[in-house]
């Protein structure tokens, strides 16, 4: 245990945990593919990823690809992030993006300004490669 | 996608009612006081106020003190109060917590699990000299939203905001003026952090933008400070200092991941308040005062929505034609909400609880609303995740 300290905590960039449920999708984006779970009995897709189908608790999960092309189900400017590591991007836009399959991602919009992103807009995965291990699916304005 | 079967049982209508409250004068630092130390001066100070000794109480319900985290708290609160009670209790459901520890001493009364109910928050706040951290948030949905920027209940509930302007036209200035009429009330609440200092729309509007579409000043804050009340049976209540309020109703429901449900903006108050009217027996229209937990403008402008006291997406319009002051024909958050107030802990929406129940009992002051006879009090945790709405009235 470290001593408690009266100074600022270091903010390492926050990522996620590789191992679990969850660990095929970090594996596809890593091989720059986007796959999503989704039950083999309802046909729901299942986000965030678990071995089962919370809609009809079939077992029957299969990972699927998918193309990434979605429109801005809603946004937000960050200007005052609560996470230290993202003081020096702000202000940045933090978005809920809707894929055309129905499911809707936690994101950040890049390659933007952040004052011109509409809710609706159309926009295109970018792959955000942090290691070897993790990438990121951030998304763009679609050309 | 309701799947409850709960219709708001009637059986549960009035069972118990708010003998005696308390609430600490908020603070912005913990000046030397502790959790604990909070939770024991405000439960004496509502004891008191019911003319109860701690002997009389036979149930307790708490909820996280987040900067005195621990297993077993139910205990050790009833322990250190030095009760002897045979309902212990404990909820944690964010912003939903203060109104389901309400809904829980309600139904334990009416089970005959206990008589005599306090229910109790307390909470310091230092974010920089917190000699203990508060506890950690789990969910594997954190993976997918961390990485990205997340900025906490500001940005998600941020992104409400900006959804329902898109969808229905909403504007700052009416989400502005949430805030504003509520400072007009703490104007007569000298607890409340910020009274004696008069807000108007153009100063919200002109405070810093923090995650657009939200203002400074349409984003709660954290505080020191403390709020409990006792409940006991309808039937003995008659026969306390102060005229009672009653537990009409009831309700509570989760609805998961808002993001992932339909429609972010169609939240489980929808639920909540409807089980809680159909035990009250009573409609949004006999509701004569509403205090709706305002963690931000926007939660107050959906909850008002989805409660019923307007249509879906007429949440703008509706607050522009009212004035939601204690003295308006829409009294809201009467003693500032906390907004204006402070938001003491997790269980910060106790003050709202305690000020509904003080209007119902008659017992506002100068800012005592005319007709107090139903009013709808609601909490709202996660982002529009797990929700529970009461409803007080001044008669059984």
């Amino acid at each position: 245990m470290s001593q408690p300290s009266q100074e600022m905590p270091a903010s390492p960039r926050p990522l996620p945990k590789l191992e679990g449920d969850a660990a095929p999708y970090w594996r596809a984006l890593a091989a720059g593919r986007i796959e999503l779970p989704r039950c083999t009995a309802c046909r729901r897709w299942v986000f965030y990823p678990r071995p089962f189908c919370p809609s009809c608790m079939s077992r029957e999960v299969a990972w699927q690809e998918v193309s990434g092309n979605g429109t801005v189900y809603t946004f937000t400017i960050v200007r005052k992030p609560t996470n230290p590591y993202f003081l020096g991007q702000a202000p940045y836009v933090y978005a809920v993006v809707e894929l055309d399959v129905g499911v809707r991602l936690p994101t950040m919009l890049v390659e933007c300004d952040p004052e011109q992103v509409e809710i609706g807009a159309a926009v295109e995965p970018v792959f955000a490669r942090v290691s070897d291990e993790v990438t990121l699916l951030h998304f763009r304005p679609r050309r | 996608m309701v799947g409850s079967a709960v219709s708001g049982s009637v059986a549960l209508r009035a069972r118990s009612a708010i003998v005696g409250i308390a609430e600490l004068q908020p603070s912005k630092s913990p000046q030397g006081r502790t959790p604990l130390g909070l939770i024991s001066e405000v439960a004496l100070a509502a004891l008191a106020d019911a003319g109860l000794e701690p002997a009389d109480v036979d149930g307790i319900v708490v909820c996280p003190a987040m900067m005195q985290y621990s297993m077993l708290w139910p205990s050790v609160v009833a322990e250190h109060l030095g009760l002897r009670p045979t309902y212990l209790e404990f909820v944690d459901l964010g912003g939903a917590t203060s109104c389901a520890m309400v809904a829980r001493a309600a139904a334990a009364i009416a089970n005959g699990q206990a008589r005599t109910v306090l229910c109790v928050n307390g909470d310091t706040w230092d974010p920089k000299g917190m000699y203990l951290k508060p506890p950690p948030l789990f969910s594997p949905l954190r993976d997918f939203t961390m990485p990205y920027g997340a900025a906490g209940a500001n940005a998600d509930y941020a992104m409400a905001a900006r959804l329902h302007m898109h969808r229905y036209g909403t504007t700052s200035r009416q989400l502005a003026k949430i805030a504003a009429d509520q400072r007009t009330s703490a104007l007569d609440n000298p607890l409340a952090l910020f009274h004696g200092k008069p807000l108007t729309v153009d100063d919200v509007l002109a405070s810093a933008m923090v995650c657009d579409p939200l203002h400074l000043l349409e984003v709660v804050m954290p505080c020191t400070g403390a709020e409990a009340i006792v409940l006991t049976s309808a039937e003995r209540a008659r026969d306390f200092p102060h005229r009672p309020a009653y537990v009409l109703g009831f309700g509570e429901y989760l609805e998961p991941d808002p993001f992932q449900r339909p429609d972010l903006l169609v939240t489980p108050a929808v639920e909540s308040a409807r089980q809680a009217f159909a035990m009250a027996g009573v409609t949004p229209r006999d509701v004569t005062l509403a205090e709706i937990y305002d963690c931000y403008t926007s939660a107050v402008l959906i909850e008002l929505e989805d409660a019923g006291f307007c249509k879906k997406g007429e949440g703008g319009p509706f607050i522009e034609a009212h004035d939601l002051t204690w003295a308006g024909d829409f009294p809201l958050n009467t003693h500032g909400g906390m907004l204006s107030f402070g938001q003491p802990g997790l269980g910060g929406g106790m003050t709202l609880v305690v000020e509904g129940a003080r209007q119902v009992m008659g017992r506002a002051g100068t800012r005592q609303v005319k007709r107090n006879d139903v009013a709808f009090v609601h909490g709202n945790g996660g982002t529009f995740t797990e929700e529970c709405s009461l409803i007080f009235g001044k008669e059984p």
